[in-house]
């Protein structure tokens, strides 16, 4: 930490010496730099699939390589902005973002891809499985403005409610409400744990709920919900986030670390960009988190003791 | 209550008439307040026809108002220049960096210490500052954090505490000499600190990222603007304190203007300026835990982590440990504070028993310590049990909770926001105009009134109203709570002081805290903003309301006591009325607390501005919108401080 200070000290003057800071400035280096077991900075971002990824990947870091690893709670769009200050070494399931990739890796050039996590995901529209039996044609977009006065609540002013999640998440559903012309009202329960709740109240006490939802979901794998049918999606047609009138997109999930982490080429960033695994995995470790009462620690250790020859091929040759 | 025996003949009177005057030539009634009420209830006529007549339909804000663009663009400007403009690289950078360096030593030594030298080295502090008592809570408190298994979350939030601290001591205890001597410097930083204490910590979180970027340096700054009004104001009244005599005294013998400040002025209001840093303290542990969103490290993001596994019994843990030390830290301080009145102008000899403090802790620390580690403590959460008890209630009280919701959205919430959404803007100005000047005076109504105009000039008017109206049901929720529980506190003495230190450290949790429990109970709805903003909004109108109703001269209450009216007469006819000041700067305090947490309802599906901001800062394409919804949450503590300002020098006869 003094080792830091002093150096910091001494940019201060070096920078005061050529004129001005830049953004960067006094931030730790990157973590592995040259081979020193440093300390990984890992983006959290708010839910379980993500933090299955990271746990996953830390305890790795942590068993296999001998890092340090940093967890750091942050919205996604944030945390690419940590790319460009240092606080954020590596964001381990992003969710497409072309706009930020845009930013972030072509003109600020501090963040780079790191490939494919395996993962598909996949945005949509669901309703608890009794309400599709009881009414067979709800599931088509179409009929959506027929059943609206089902999903009525307190915060839908008078018209059905959108359940959505975390206001930072992936979504255009205000858009596609306006753009379908739905008698709908988004709002947002603010993160997926609060989705998941009212998903299982609407399963278990009959209520109906029409809500924003995302696969890999290890709840799926335990209730029973129907994705409602939206417009197709073609190429293209989410290109203006205020005029979307399509389904989502399937997407391929992946890893974005910042180019001093990439630069470094440490084993760290090696074992991120091998990384890669199967929905079921990740669900996997998600169910150990939410419904076996482990912390995302313990339910990685349990993983990877029970997957190590799937694990065995992200390790980098020669560690 | 207990029973109360009602005298058979009681002159059920107007109380003008059976009370009488208290003899300091304070009436119970004034003849003025009349033609006021009149032209209340005039205006108030006014207002239903011109509503009535003129109101719109609420169309809903446009995504695109011309402020969204221009913070847009701001945003653009600042990214392309963040590395070039000398602005930055010269000005904002620099601070980022002087933020950085601060933050680094500070958690250099905290760190350095190690656990058993931390533990010890605060004991030591707290043994001389403050004595042996406050050095045992501080002891249990600090092996505490280690026992929950949250030591280093603990001592990162101590870090950006200390650092924001010492910064806002540093900039603000001199501002406050200076505002206290010099005039115009005084009036000047009156308006300016008015703003900062009006400011919804929430609202600047997004200014503080496109300045600062995230992480700690961020959070240090964001915190100190929001400590350093108190310390600049408590010193400011310190200085002013300073008894003229001693001045004078002073000046005949001829001391220099400097030598004044520093052999009189300074020692002299030294125990006001320890107040300050007490007050700075727990104004910035409870900011540092909101700058998680932004990257703070420390015990915020476990509560942000609670937050969005809605996992209360987490929360639980986390909050806990920020009562812990915000406990640690008042005692320590408090303390500190009564020695340096007691002791007086002597710091010398106390400067010397810290040092020899130190020095025990130093030898201490590197004779045996260092082999010590948080992790050897036996550990305890109380996560498991409060969840149990979560999910029981969450199970059993489902049908009443979504009951007291739906009626609540659907009796009052929903009516106002109609009634408010649907009123023209330039009308509602218009009314804000007419009523402030009545209540607060020309001046504050015209300022109330350009705030509302500003609302509508940033293109988020049916938000702002729906904001305003989940406040106006919060703060009525609060006073029938507050006025109650506070009227209920200043007769039982014994209950005062068992909720004495339950409001202590209610106040010191950070706002979205409160969010955890009021999402248990009631979903994602505006509800449970609401009900988070009463539980955070409560506690300071009990005090003052108590504080208030116990203020009310014995004289007073003895006459009509003799005069034989019932505790009930009493209450409603003497102490309450006269208590008016206290009910009224309560009202006041409240209302801006209260739109400080509804907005932060934003996290929980309360929509409206809070929304805007949280999208704001988590979703690129709402920046500007979500900026211009920061302003918005400012302009609307303006309005309401503004409006309510004349409270606070009330009509009441007790000011």
């Amino acid at each position: 930490m003094k080792l830091r200070t002093a150096a910091a000290a001494a940019l201060v003057m070096t920078l005061a010496a050529c004129g001005g800071a830049t953004s960067d400035a006094g931030e730790g280096k990157p973590a592995a730099s040259t081979g020193a077991k440093g300390t990984v900075k890992l983006a959290i971002n708010p839910w379980v699939g993500y933090e299955a990824n990271a746990a996953v990947i830390a305890h790795l870091l942590k068993s296999k390589l001998g890092y340090q690893v940093e967890n750091k709670e942050l919205k996604e769009e944030v945390s690419w902005q940590g790319f460009e200050t240092g606080e954020v070494d590596a964001i381990v399931e992003n969710w497409g973002h072309d706009d930020l990739k845009k930013t972030y890796i072509e003109q600020k050039k501090v963040a780079v891809e790191a490939g494919p996590t395996g993962n598909k995901g996949r945005i949509g529209w669901f309703i608890p499985q009794w309400m599709a039996d009881e009414h067979p044609d709800i599931t088509d977009w179409k009929n959506l403005n027929k059943y609206a006065d089902l999903f009525k609540t307190s915060e839908s002013k008078g018209k059905g409610q959108l359940l959505d999640g975390d206001p930072s998440f992936v979504t255009n559903d205000k858009a596609l409400v306006a753009n379908l012309k739905l008698n709908y009202n988004v709002v947002f329960s603010g993160s997926e744990a609060a989705i998941i709740k009212a998903a299982q109240q609407a399963n278990a006490q009959k209520k109906p709920l029409l809500f924003y939802f995302y696969e890999p979901q290890w709840l799926f794998a335990k209730e029973k919900f129907a994705r409602i049918t939206l417009p197709p999606y073609t190429k293209g047609c989410d290109t203006d986030p205020k005029k979307v009138a399509c389904d989502y997109a399937e997407l391929t999930l992946d890893k974005v670390v910042s180019k001093k982490f990439a630069d470094s080429n440490s084993t760290a960033y090696q074992l991120i960009k091998n990384f890669q695994w199967t929905n079921d995995d990740q669900n996997l470790i998600s169910d150990y988190i939410t419904n076996q009462g482990m912390t995302a620690e313990k339910a990685a250790e349990k993983w990877a003791t029970e997957h190590e020859a799937t694990w065995k091929a992200w390790i980098p040759a020669g560690s | 209550m207990t029973a109360i025996v009602t005298p058979p003949t009681v002159p059920a009177g107007d109380p003008a008439t059976t009370v009488p005057d208290d003899g300091d030539g304070a009436v119970l009634r004034r003849r003025r307040g009349l033609p006021t009420r009149t032209l209340l209830v005039l205006l108030s006529l006014v207002t239903v026809a011109a509503y009535l007549v003129f109101r719109t339909d609420g169309a809903a804000d446009s995504d695109d108002a011309p402020a969204f663009r221009f913070f847009d663009d701001v945003r653009a400007w600042v990214d392309a220049n963040r590395d070039t403009s000398p602005l930055f690289i010269y000005g904002v950078n620099y601070l980022r960096l002087g933020v950085r360096l601060l933050v680094d030593a500070v958690q250099g030594a905290l760190y350095g210490l190690g656990f058993a030298g931390l533990v010890a080295a605060v004991t030591a502090i707290a043994l001389v500052l403050a004595g042996w008592r406050t050095a045992l809570v501080a002891l249990g408190g600090f092996l505490a954090f280690g026992v929950l298994g949250l030591w280093p979350e603990s001592v990162d939030t101590l870090v950006l505490t200390l650092s924001a601290v010492l910064l806002s001591v540093l900039i603000g205890v001199p501002m406050g000499v200076l505002a206290a001597r010099v005039r115009w410097i005084g009036a000047v930083l009156r308006p300016v600190l008015d703003v900062m204490q009006i400011m919804p910590t929430f609202a600047y979180l997004a200014p503080m990222t496109l300045l600062f970027l995230i992480g700690q340096p961020a959070s240090v700054i964001a915190t100190l603007i929001y400590a350093l009004p108190a310390t600049i104001r408590i010193t400011a009244l310190g200085i002013s304190e300073v008894s003229p005599v001693t001045v004078e005294a002073a000046t005949a013998l001829g001391s220099t203007r400097w030598q004044l400040l520093r052999k009189v002025r300074l020692p002299l209001a030294r125990p006001t300026i320890v107040l300050a840093v007490n007050q700075t303290i727990m104004l910035a542990l409870s900011m540092v835990v909101v700058t998680a969103l932004i990257d703070a490290n420390g015990l915020g993001q476990n509560i942000v982590r609670a937050l969005e596994r809605v996992n209360v019994g987490a929360a639980f843990d986390a909050g806990l440990a920020i009562v812990i030390m915000a406990v640690v830290l008042d005692r320590v301080t408090s303390g500190a504070a009564r020695a340096a009145r007691h002791r007086g102008v002597r710091p010398a000899r106390r400067i010397r028993w810290i040092l020899a403090g130190l020095a025990a802790v130093a030898v201490a620390v590197i004779s045996v310590l260092p082999a010590i580690n948080a992790t050897d403590l036996p550990q305890f959460s109380f996560a498991a049990p409060v969840n149990d008890v979560t999910k029981w209630v969450e199970l059993h009280w489902y049908e009443a909770t979504e009951g007291i919701k739906n009626a609540a959205s659907a009796g009052l919430l929903d009516p106002l926001e109609t009634v408010l959404t649907t009123t023209p803007w330039w009308l509602f100005v218009l009314v804000v105009a007419a009523f402030g000047t009545l209540v607060s005076g020309w001046r504050a109504a015209l300022l109330a009134a350009l705030a509302a105009a500003g609302l509508a000039g940033l293109g988020l008017w049916l938000h702002s109203m729906q904001t305003l109206a989940n406040v106006l049901v919060a703060i009525l929720l609060t006073m029938i709570i507050g006025v109650a529980l506070g009227v209920f506190c200043a007769r039982h003495d014994r209950l005062a002081g068992a909720v004495r230190p339950v409001l202590d450290a209610a106040q010191t949790m950070p706002s979205f805290v409160y969010l955890l429990p009021a999402v248990a109970l009631f979903g994602a709805s505006r509800f449970t903003a609401i009900v988070a903003a009463v539980i955070f909004s409560v506690p300071p109108v009990v005090r003052l309301v108590e504080r208030g109703v116990r203020d009310v001269s014995a004289a007073a209450v003895e006459a009509a006591t003799s005069a034989g009216s019932t505790p009930r007469q009493l209450l409603w006819k003497v102490q309450l009325p006269m208590a008016r000041g206290g009910l009224l700067l309560a009202a006041n305090q409240g209302i801006v607390m209260v739109l400080a947490m509804v907005v932060v309802g934003g996290l929980v599906g309360a929509g409206a501005l809070g929304y805007d901001v949280v999208a704001g800062f988590s979703q690129r394409e709402d920046f500007g919108k979500g900026l211009a919804a920061g302003f918005a949450i400012v302009l609307l503590g303006i309005l309401l401080d503004r409006l309510t300002h004349g409270f606070q020098n009330a009509k009441g006869p007790r000011q």
